[in-house]
């Protein structure tokens, strides 16, 4: 607990102070090409060129200043992040639960029986999805599926969440937009599954060599009974806390898997932000991101503790 | 020669007998092996003008032919070429990251293991806090306030990527700290340099270049997506730029597979033949964690 503070404390100096090493004048670039009422430019250098320390103690009393304005667009960044907030645990939720259940029922397959048919042939691709830059795959069912290349007609959407026009509060607006979910979610649960399932496999694999399993089957219970209530809901443990912990891994998917999609979520949200660059966006993403990995992090701590009395003494 | 020498080249001996006798391993640098002839030949075989917008010859997204293996881009450039010059810059961008990432790893991971106290904690902290931090987002945000160039590419992989190493040096060093060889030099008054530079370095130096390789696969991929989205060198056509300038100029909408297609598989083929050369020499170096 007390170290997830002390992280998230080192993330809000870090974020300040690494801002301020930018060269270059940001108000000049933020005046550039709009009409802007000197007296405000002057006021704004007045600001920037107060001591460090004084700027500092600003930002500590409130990181998240709901009246700080993204260069780009002109409008307060926590408002904006609020906004792409929905799309992207939508589409990250979906992703997490789907590549969960299937890269945990391949590692139980293949960790009960390792080196068999099945164990060779999952291993091997999730090795070969493990090593694919997930936008790529993106990029690639994209001109398969939605393109029209070999011959395939374009099934799904190029991008974006919704069809414009349509309605995504009524029946068929949810649909609509489960139909733009299809290729994003199936991109991001190729690529999650793998890491899951490698996990889960090793972890079975592990509880293979112990010795209650041994008495499990003295008992004379069948293997499949050995298996679903012995084995796996001991290995599912740091498979668990892996999803949890694997957040970082997940927003690394969604930055660029949401840009090849023009998914409108906060992945989207900062591949903008950085081609500007927006600073002031930036940060906030920066910041937003640190925080939800600190909390997952916590949490997969606070689940281990709470589901294995082991580690409690 | 002495006999510290001959026990090194013994072991030496040793380990490429065993890898050699690895097959997936095999398989791994044999695909190294071609990559990184056409890294370096790839000045040698491709004319400067292939890589220039203004003397491209072939037409627009032009799908493969004779002439064009794989196609063009959006202004008319071979994109074999292209690819070809990539795997040098990919490559180079690769191991110089590792390379920085390996230093930074070893001598944090060392100094954690090595020393009590206070400074040790610090460093532990630091070491922490990296790996809690996502990758991309930290990433992205050095790269902004760098620029974006080739340099800055690798610094900032570099500097995001050590962590993982440090942890598992400082435990390795851990172990080592307790032998009584260790002991013995202590008390023949051998200072902390000597400790560190004789005794712990080199037992932990297999585990780190069997680390460091399974380092090169995840840097090529950081690299990857780090140049997509635009953070490298704008002039430096890496398989991640290559990416990127695809995605830009709509190649995917008019279903131009083959500027698409072949980056990918490069990445593919590079970091899956690291991580099986890696895992080969984790098998050999370390067998109980690679089981």
């Amino acid at each position: 607990m007390l170290r997830a503070f002390i992280t998230l404390a080192f993330v809000v100096i870090f974020n300040f102070f690494l801002f301020r090493m930018l060269p270059g004048d940001p108000i000049g670039l933020y005046a550039r090409g709009r009409n802007q009422d000197p007296e405000q430019l002057v006021e704004l250098r007045r600001a920037l060129n107060k001591p460090l320390l004084e700027q500092f103690l600003t930002y500590l009393r409130n990181p998240f200043d709901s009246t700080i304005d993204s260069t780009r667009f002109s409008r307060p960044v926590w408002e904006m992040i609020g906004e792409r907030l929905w799309p992207t645990l939508l589409l990250l939720g979906t992703a997490i639960l789907l590549a969960s259940i299937i890269g945990i029922w391949i590692g139980i397959r293949a960790g009960w029986k390792p080196g068999g048919r099945f164990d060779r042939l999952s291993t091997g691709s999730t090795l070969i999805l493990y090593s694919m830059p997930e936008f790529w795959l993106g990029m690639m069912l994209l001109i398969v599926f939605a393109a029209g290349a070999f011959g395939i007609p374009g099934m799904f959407p190029v991008g974006g969440i919704s069809t414009p026009g349509v309605d995504t509060s009524s029946p068929m607006g949810w649909l609509n937009v489960l139909w733009h979910l299809v290729l994003p979610c199936t991109t991001l649960v190729l690529i999650y599954l793998a890491d899951y399932a490698l996990v889960m496999r090793s972890s079975l694999i592990d509880e293979r060599k112990q010795e209650y399993l041994t008495l499990a089957r003295a008992k004379g219970l069948r293997d499949a009974m050995v298996r679903k209530r012995h084995a796996v809901p001991n290995a599912l443990l740091p498979t668990v806390t892996l999803i949890f912990l694997s957040l970082g891994f997940v927003v690394t998917g969604a930055i660029t898997v949401e840009t090849v999609f023009s998914w409108p979520g906060l992945g989207l949200l900062t591949y903008e932000a950085l081609r500007g660059p927006d600073i002031p966006l930036l940060q906030a993403i920066f910041l937003m991101f640190s925080i939800a990995v600190i909390v997952a992090n916590l949490i997969a701590e606070l689940l281990y503790v709470a589901f294995d009395p082991r580690v409690r003494s | 020669m002495s006999i510290s020498a001959q026990r090194r080249r013994r072991g030496l001996a040793q380990f490429a007998n065993s890898f050699r006798r690895d097959r997936t391993g095999m398989t791994g640098l044999v695909i190294l092996a071609i990559f990184i002839a056409t890294a370096i030949l790839a000045p040698i075989l491709i004319p400067d003008e292939a890589l220039d917008v203004t003397k491209a010859d072939g037409g627009r997204f032009e799908s493969p032919s004779f002439s064009y293996p794989l196609g063009t881009d959006e202004v008319g450039r071979s994109i074999l070429l292209m690819l070809a010059w990539g795997t040098r810059i990919s490559l180079t961008v690769g191991l110089a990251a590792t390379l920085i990432s390996m230093v930074i790893g070893t001598t944090f991971g060392i100094m954690a293991g090595h020393f009590r106290g206070v400074g040790s904690q610090a460093l532990v902290g630091v070491t922490d806090w990296f790996l809690v931090i996502p990758f991309l987002p930290l990433a992205i945000v050095l790269a902004t306030v760098l620029g974006p160039s080739t340099l800055n590419l690798i610094i900032v992989i570099g500097i995001t990527s050590w962590a993982g190493t440090a942890r598992l040096i400082r435990a390795q060093t851990l172990s080592i700290e307790g032998r009584p060889y260790l002991e013995r030099s202590k008390a023949l008054g051998a200072g902390n340099w000597y400790q560190m530079s004789r005794h712990v370095l080199p037992n932990v130096f297999p585990l780190v270049l069997a680390n460091t390789t399974l380092t090169v696969a995840i840097v090529i991929l950081s690299e990857t997506t780090l140049s997509f989205l635009g953070l490298g060198d704008p002039g430096a056509p890496s398989w991640g730029a290559l990416l990127d300038r695809a995605f830009s100029s709509g190649a995917v909408s008019r279903g131009a597979w083959w500027y698409v297609l072949p980056p990918g598989i490069c990445v593919v083929l590079v970091v899956l033949a690291f991580t099986l050369v890696g895992r080969a020499m984790e098998r050999i170096v370390d067998p109980r964690r690679a089981s």
